[in-house]
């Protein structure tokens, strides 16, 4: 359309005033106005086509209330496993399923806070990693309620993790999807060489309590000739935090309660007295990729997510050098994701519909052996093809079990709005300068529960 | 050609005689408008382009740091609540310090450098100068990221290669992002590595166009190369080192990925915010945290006003230094 419109201008003048550079005063005069017009009409056949597009685009969004979609977008961050399962969902319901999705979880959140503020541009279900969706919960209105929308599920989840899926409001926001549950990775090569045992049962018999994890590190220091056990004192307190159940940083009405909280307190005391067997490597830093390799360390703490991570970060050449064990204190979590529906969707029941199919037993165990991510689903936990899944990277442990086991064993938790913020910028800093020395033990733990409190207000 | 188009006077407005014909007269109500109209539809893009992302932004960043403002959530107009709670924010202060500290190692050795590079590189003696002039500008065109990728290898506690050569000496290693000084010293390292050549090439510029003869006579009165440097490069360089001082300053006070990369990309700037600068606790409250949005906006506002103020007594002290 733009175009016909450069052309129709253009023939307006006949070619000769194009050309007549050389006729004289005028002529020139001419020629250079004339192509002046061409551009200046060439520019705004440019701009209408350009604001003519950006119509076009608002056209799109035609609500129509009550009929069928043609559509549905689900947006998903890492590697959820549905690239199946939406394939199957529209051969079953002729919905078309556009999934889109984001490597990392740092470009996710930014482009989620956007549709939010801006009310537009939100996919029909959208996965909310764990610390996002607590962020987002004070906001719940931006969520449709899933209550009303889908049947009672609530008996067939992780209770815990069904409960994390609930805002304060009651309304509730995410269908669970996987979870983080935790366990320790270990070099059986380093142990060997420090004379710890190296069978991935006697190791977690080693450590049925913190302590004698912690026994086990000064051991394998004292055998190794002063090296290092674990990566950082942060991941134990990660470790540690979810295992009490209880209140963590607020309190059931959502007051910051992070200096008298007993979960809190525990979790700060495990981590610290883990000081002198930590590589002080802090997680995702370059020391700590690179421990993994040059073997700084010889156990760390893995959520099922992480396994992938150890396996990149050792390569091929320490295959078969790692094992699994289950970690100190029974079970633990770190991350998971839930399913919701922004309130802003057009077609909220389909939605929803789509997040209770991508969630539930059968298509959990999928996901699970399409790309890993563990179940919450209870009779997915149970099913025969996760708990026989071995590791091959990890001597062949029989991680299904491993991190089934684990997360069974959580207690439900309530975790408040700003629960990451307070965990990632007020605890762990505090840790890491007590850990390296920049603070002693009432220092660090002073500017924690200084900066729980700024971090923590919402 | 577009010179001469502008300067055209309009074309005569002769009253449309009806015997012309109607293609001719529409033409040369084309002529008209166009003469009257095309210079702003040529000079609308920056205008267009400035105000939707330079003009806008400012003044919706002024609104909302009057605001208590969730990104997400609800906004309530508090006035100036913001701007008052900056100034008993320990951690504004603590940026400020870090920006300001790290300013100072960055641009005093960098611009006393580009001088003394940049004169070298003017001196006539000097063979292959295109290809050292090339060279220094070098570090420029890497990006950021890559250099600040780099820095922090160079930089690591365990790996690195500092600590390597360090030890060599017999130094203890430095766990450069656990410390005040150390810290700074690598950030500031980094920009003094990438923006030495810039500013050096423009000194150079600067220097290029003193006119040879003061030179030439003050030769002649018996003035040796150092005489010289202070009585006439220095002076005649005014205006080019204000415009270094100030590029450098607003450039220094927005120092950002840098410091972010140097810590792994955490917002807080190490565990006791040792190298945390104002862009990047603007960051952290205006976009890291959803509910403090108008807080951030009003930190992004003192940036400016600081940038202002730093820019205005830079180019008071250029100026007076050098007359």
């Amino acid at each position: 359309m733009g175009h016909s419109h450069t052309l129709a201008w253009r023939d307006e003048h006949p070619p000769t005033t194009h050309i007549s550079l050389t006729t004289g005063k005028r002529g020139q005069r001419m020629s250079v106005t004339t192509r002046r017009t061409r551009l200046a009409a060439a520019a705004l056949a440019a701009i209408t086509a350009v604001s003519g597009l950006a119509a076009c685009g608002n056209d799109d969004d035609k609500p129509a209330a009550g009929e069928k979609p043609a559509k549905l977008v689900v947006d998903t961050f890492g590697e959820m496993g549905y690239d199946e399962l939406v394939k199957q969902y529209e051969k079953d319901t002729g919905i078309k399923v556009e999934l889109r999705k984001t490597a990392q979880l740092a470009e996710y959140r930014p482009k989620l806070v956007r549709y939010l503020a801006t009310g537009k541009g939100a996919a029909d279900v959208t996965a909310l990693e764990e610390g996002i969706l607590n962020e987002f919960k004070p906001n719940a209105r931006n969520w449709a309620d899933l209550n009303p929308l889908v049947a009672d599920h609530s008996k067939e989840f992780l209770p815990w993790k069904w409960e994390l899926g609930k805002a304060p409001d009651g309304r509730l926001i995410g269908l669970p999807t996987d979870v983080g549950s935790l366990a320790v990775c270990y070099r059986k090569d380093l142990f060997q060489a420090a004379g710890l045992p190296t069978e991935r049962d006697q190791v977690s018999a080693l450590w049925s309590d913190w302590k004698g994890f912690h026994d086990a590190g000064l051991k394998y220091k004292q055998g190794s000739g002063g090296k290092a056990f674990i990566d950082s004192i942060t991941a134990v307190s990660n470790g540690v935090m979810f295992q009490g159940g209880g209140d963590l940083f607020y309190d059931k009405e959502d007051n910051i309660i992070a200096d008298t909280s007993p979960a809190v307190k525990n979790a700060w005391d495990t981590a610290t007295s883990m000081a002198d067997i930590s590589a002080k490597a802090q997680t995702w830093s370059p020391e700590w990729s690179g421990g993994f390799k040059q073997g700084t360390f010889a156990a760390t703490f893995c959520p099922s997510w992480m396994l992938g991570i150890v396996t990149e970060n050792s390569g091929a050449a320490n295959k078969g050098k790692w094992d699994v064990a289950s970690v100190p204190g029974g079970g633990g979590n770190w991350g998971g994701s839930w399913l919701a529906v922004p309130a802003q969707a057009k077609y909220p029941k389909e939605a929803a519909k789509l997040a209770e199919y991508l969630t539930n037993a059968k298509s959990q165990v999928e996901a699970f052996k399409a790309k890993g991510p563990l179940p919450t689903n209870l009779e997915a936990l149970k099913n025969e093809a996760f708990t026989s899944y071995t590791n091959e990277y990890f001597s062949n442990a029989p991680t299904g079990k491993i991190f089934g086991e684990s997360v069974a064993k959580i207690q439900p938790t309530h975790l408040g709005p700003k629960h990451q913020a307070i965990k990632e910028n007020a605890l762990e800093p505090a840790l890491r300068a007590f850990e390296s020395g920049q603070a002693d033990k009432a220092k660090a733990w002073e500017q924690f529960t200084k900066d729980a409190k700024t971090q923590g207000a919402f | 050609m577009s010179l001469s188009a502008t300067t055209a006077p309009p074309s005569p407005a002769a009253p449309p005689s009806p015997d012309l014909p109607s293609r001719q007269r529409r033409g040369r109500l084309l002529n008209r408008l166009d003469v009257k109209y095309s210079p702003y539809l040529y000079i609308a893009p920056f205008f267009l382009i400035f105000g939707a992302f330079g003009l806008y932004p400012m003044v919706r960043t002024a609104w909302m740091s009057l605001h208590d403002w969730d990104m997400i959530g609800e906004h309530s107009f508090i006035g100036f609540d913001n701007y008052t709670r900056l100034f008993s924010d320990e951690y504004f202060w603590n940026a400020l310090v870090n920006t300001f500290g790290i300013f100072a190692l960055s641009t005093i050795p960098q611009l006393l450098l580009a001088l003394f590079l940049a004169n070298l590189l003017n001196r006539t003696l000097l063979r292959a100068k295109t290809f050292f002039r090339m060279a220094i500008f070098m570090p420029n065109v890497v990006s950021v990221a890559a250099v600040a990728i780099v820095f922090g290898m160079l930089f690591q506690r365990e790996f690195g290669l500092f600590n390597w050569l360090l030890g060599l000496v017999g130094v203890d290693p430095v766990d450069w992002d656990g410390q005040r000084w150390s810290s700074w010293f690598a950030i500031s390292s980094m920009v003094n590595w990438r923006w030495t050549g810039y500013n050096t090439l423009i000194l150079l510029a600067g220097m290029q166009a003193i006119p040879k003869d003061l030179y030439e006579a003050a030769e002649i009165d018996g003035a040796g190369p150092w005489r010289q440097f202070w009585q006439i490069t220095l002076p005649m360089l005014k205006p080019t080192f204000t415009f270094v001082v100030i590029l450098s300053t607003i450039g220094g006070m927005q120092l950002f990925t840098e410091p972010l990369l140097f810590a792994n990309g955490n917002i807080l700037g190490g565990s006791q915010r040792e190298f945390q600068t104002l862009a990047m606790y603007m960051y952290e409250m205006g976009i890291s945290n959803l509910n403090t949005a108008g807080y951030g906006a009003a930190v992004a506002w003192a940036i400016f006003m600081i940038i202002v103020v730093v820019s205005l007594f830079n180019f008071l002290l250029v100026r007076r230094s050098a007359k």
